[in-house]
């Protein structure tokens, strides 16, 4: 018995793998360097990137904040940087960024778009979190009214008649259900709110306004402008639109023919024209459709618009969501003897609008974009603002620091809109991939 | 016996309008059909009162009236004498000439965008995801103004092209003037040229050249479709694929390189006159940015249709492809490809519509579509706001309503066909 073969009784130590595979260099190696044509992209993307940076860097930092015009600031900066060197001025910003913000709005007033935007925080938190206490809903709901006194202003007694429409409702939904049923009771309910609205809102506001004269100070339309009229007519469309959307969305998935066609009829023909054909129909063709005498706020006429047209647009993302459930579910809904609207709200819309998520927040920061539309009718958002300010004596010639201020306002909105968008999204995520 | 299998009938009474689910959808549509209809009538009531108080009967007559004002940029023949109806064509015309121009930028950009989203490469990866965030989360009107302020703000006067050491340049073997007044490119002539067709009735004129050539074009095209098709049926006989492909390039060049021959074929080159360049085709700074805007911003979304069509094939489908023995740019074409444009091209279409009818924003940048013509110095010429914004609307809704038609039946078409 020759003792010629070799068993190894105990294991080797593992190698570290060589340098060039691991730590810094080896990503490198492996995600910009792999292969001829891989490197030259590289190369390229950063040639790409020091060419921007070295003809936008020094523009952006060799720039003047203190000046009053913009000769002013192009002497500062050739005193500073010397002759021909051409630099921002952000002395612009900084001297028009109030107005950029708030348009004409009165600087003594600027308190209330300011509490009225921590407010909408508030408000919206509940919406967005789920971990926000479920109570806060009720201060949700409150505050458009809340914020419509704050930045119009004028007696307080005005949104609570509004409000107390709705109380009124709701007391005889809740009296008349027990005698008559509940069909009975929500037309009931639904006639006595409107007839409350038309006919004793409007008195019994301006009898408790002479009584007990609690106000602020009336703040007229004309005079809103820049990021806040952005945000008014955003925060105010995305809000009206989604359960408008909704509803149009079940009307074109119904069985019922004539709804069906109305809704599809709606629909088309607002996805078919541009918003700024809408707009011109809010700035001048609406009074028309009105009762003669009729003319009311420029921006409410604006807002309504918006927020049909961006209905539609929901209403498409939804009917995608709904499509997309299998018929199994509408099915077992029909067959735990759930009627219509209780399918709809328990079984069939939280899995549809979860699926539509991406759709609807996409078509949300669209519609917030849209709203620079509104500088070609004539109101002085951020853009209208930026031509006003370059038609000045003087900043007149100043282009980039305008638009850079702006863009860089709507980018963090919508950035920030779509990484929420995102996080829902894994939030909602229940397992099936 | 017969009675007892009978059911009872029950008489029909009023409330099972109301409760009988039988009878409830119809009362429910009926009461809708009457609302919308009560609606509908309320308004047009108040618009006929308002129009008759303002003194404004509808009618759509002022169309035919001359329309006093000028367009810088129109295909067909147009002067502040036309008809405001001959204004309006022109902006349909321009509408549709940006809009096919930026889909066309927006596709190629996009598909290059979206593909190199996907690559390996982490710098380059990044470098489009900036891209795309940045141009999707700026409104398109602040990058059409952007735009233009760029062309109008960086590029040389025509007065910087004078003298014998001129600022500027003419780029591309002096073939192209870029100033800050528009580009201006050489212009197609014809030496012996076939002169223009009228056509319905002396309503606008189409180059008989152009017709030609298009028409040469198609033979081409079609020829080398026979020639495929022939050399299809012999590789299905024989197995062996006759070499083609230099039949195909020569019977698609040659007719037209032909005709361009025998029409006497030459480029016309812009010069410097006076002021300004004469001669070639003046390419306005308002298209251009337009252009630009339109074409780069929505290039962002269709680079991301496109991630998400090819992020939607499995990789299973791949390696299935490469099991069979496919190669690569067989299995792209006849594997990957199907199955992402399913994905890709529904909403790739709305973003050409969308594109289309956010070229009505080329009122913010001077450039005459049909927002700026009819819905703009028109409208504000004769006052007719109403007929004015209806005609618009229907303008678009006929552009969107087309394409949908046309997308509608191409889904239907390539749809999974499923139970």
């Amino acid at each position: 018995m020759s003792d010629t073969s070799f068993v190894r009784r105990d294991m080797l130590e593992p190698q570290t793998p060589p340098p060039s595979q691991v730590g810094v260099i080896g990503w490198i190696r492996e995600n910009l360097f792999s292969g001829w044509f891989n490197s030259i992209l590289t190369l390229a993307s950063i040639y790409v990137i020091y060419w921007v940076l070295a003809s936008v860097l020094p523009w952006v930092l060799q720039s003047s904040w203190t000046a009053t015009s913009l000769n002013e600031c192009r002497e500062q900066i050739a005193v500073a940087y010397g002759e021909g060197t051409s630099g921002a001025c952000w002395a612009v910003i900084r001297e028009r960024y109030l107005q950029l913000i708030y348009g004409f709005y009165p600087s003594e007033l600027y308190w209330r778009p300011n509490l009225a935007f921590i407010l909408m925080i508030f408000a919206l938190a509940p919406v967005l979190y789920p971990n926000v206490p479920r109570k806060m809903l009720w201060f949700s709901g409150l505050y458009p009214f809340i914020a419509g006194w704050l930045l119009w202003g004028g007696t307080i007694w005005t949104p609570i008649a509004i409000v107390a429409g709705f109380a009124v409702g709701y007391g005889l939904f809740r009296v008349l259900i027990d005698r008559f049923g509940s069909l009975a009771a929500v037309i009931a309910a639904v006639l006595g709110t409107v007839l409350w609205w038309l006919l004793l809102a409007g008195p019994v506001a301006a009898t408790l306004a002479s009584a007990i004269p609690i106000g602020l100070t009336p703040v007229e339309s004309r005079q809103f402008g820049g990021f806040m009229l952005s945000i008014i007519i955003g925060v105010t469309g995305i809000g009206a639109s989604l359960p408008l959307g909704i509803v149009l969305a079940l009307g074109r998935q119904s069985d019922l023919m004539i709804l069906k066609s109305l809704s599809v009829g709606f629909i088309e023909f607002i996805r078919g024209v541009p918003l700024i054909t809408l707009l011109f129909v809010a700035s001048t063709l609406l009074n028309i459709f009105m009762p003669p005498g009729t003319n009311f706020d420029i921006i409410l006429r604006v807002v309504i618009m918006v927020t049909l047209f961006a209905s539609a647009y929901i209403a498409e993302v939804v009917r995608g969501g709904l499509a997309a459930l299998p018929r199994g579910q509408y099915e077992a809904a029909d067959a735990l003897g759930l009627d219509y609207w209780k399918s709809m709200r328990l079984i069939i819309l939280p899995q549809a609008l979860k699926i539509s998520i991406p759709g609807i927040v996409s078509t949300f920061i669209g519609l917030f974009k849209d709203t620079t539309l509104v500088s070609i009718i004539g109101l002085l958002d951020p853009i209208g603002f930026s031509n006003a300010i370059r038609a000045n004596a003087e900043w007149q010639g100043i282009v980039w620091e305008l638009y850079a201020f702006i863009a860089l306002l709507f980018f963090i909105f919508c950035f920030f809109m779509s990484q929420y968008s995102m996080s829902l999204e894994r939030r909602l995520q229940t397992g099936h991939k | 016996m017969s009675a007892l299998s009978e059911t009872p009938k029950e008489s029909f009474r009023l409330r099972m309008l109301l409760y009988d689910t039988r009878y409830r959808a119809i009362t429910i549509q009926i009461v809708a059909l009457m609302g919308f209809m009560l609606f509908a009538a309320w308004l047009i009531n108040n618009m006929l009162t308002n129009l008759a108080e303002l003194g404004k009967p509808l009618g759509f007559g002022f169309l035919t009236e001359t329309s006093g004002y000028d367009i810088n940029q129109s295909l067909i023949e147009y002067t502040s004498q036309s008809s405001h109806l001959r204004a309006a064509f022109i902006g349909l015309m321009n509408t549709l000439i940006v809009a096919v121009l930026g889909c066309a930028l927006a596709t190629v950009v996009g598909l290059l965008i979206g593909i190199l989203r996907l690559s390996k490469n982490w710098i380059v990866a990044r470098l489009m995801t900036i891209w795309i965030e940045g141009f999707r989360n700026v409104p398109v009107l602040l990058w059409i103004v952007f735009f233009m302020a760029v062309l109008i703000e960086t590029l040389p006067a025509p007065s910087a092209f004078r003298g014998d050491d001129p600022d500027a340049t003419m780029n591309l073997f002096g073939s192209i003037a870029v100033t800050n007044r528009g580009v201006y490119i050489p212009e197609p002539l014809f030496a012996s040229g076939l002169g223009d067709i009228p056509v319905l009735g002396g309503l606008f004129y189409v180059s008989a050249d152009l017709i030609v050539l298009l028409l040469s074009l198609f033979a081409g095209l079609l020829v080398s479709g026979l020639i495929r098709n022939r050399a299809d049926r012999i590789q299905e006989a024989t197995g062996d694929r006759p070499r083609t492909w230099h039949w195909r390039i020569l019977s698609v060049f040659a007719p037209p390189l032909i005709v361009l021959w025998m029409l006497g074929f030459h480029l016309g080159y812009p010069e410097l006159k006076g002021f300004n360049f004469g001669g070639g085709i003046h390419m306005r700074n308002s298209l251009i940015a337009l252009w630009l805007a339109l074409g780069l911003y929505t290039s962002a979304f269709v680079a991301e249709i496109v991630r998400a069509g090819i992020e939607s094939v499995s990789k299973g489908q791949t390696e299935a492809a490469f099991a069979l023995g496919l190669r690569p740019n067989r299995t792209m074409n006849l594997v990957i490809l199907p199955q992402a444009l399913r994905v890709i091209i529904p909403p790739l279409i709305s973003q050409y519509l969308n594109l289309t009818k956010n070229s009505s924003l080329a009122i913010a940048v001077g450039y005459m579509d049909i927002t700026g013509t009819l819905g703009g110095i028109t409208m504000n010429q004769t006052g007719r706001e109403l007929e004015c914004v209806l005609l618009l609307m229907m303008c678009y809704l006929a552009i969107s309503l087309t394409v949908s038609m046309v997308m509608n039946w191409y889904n239907n078409s390539v749809k999974l066909k499923e139970r």
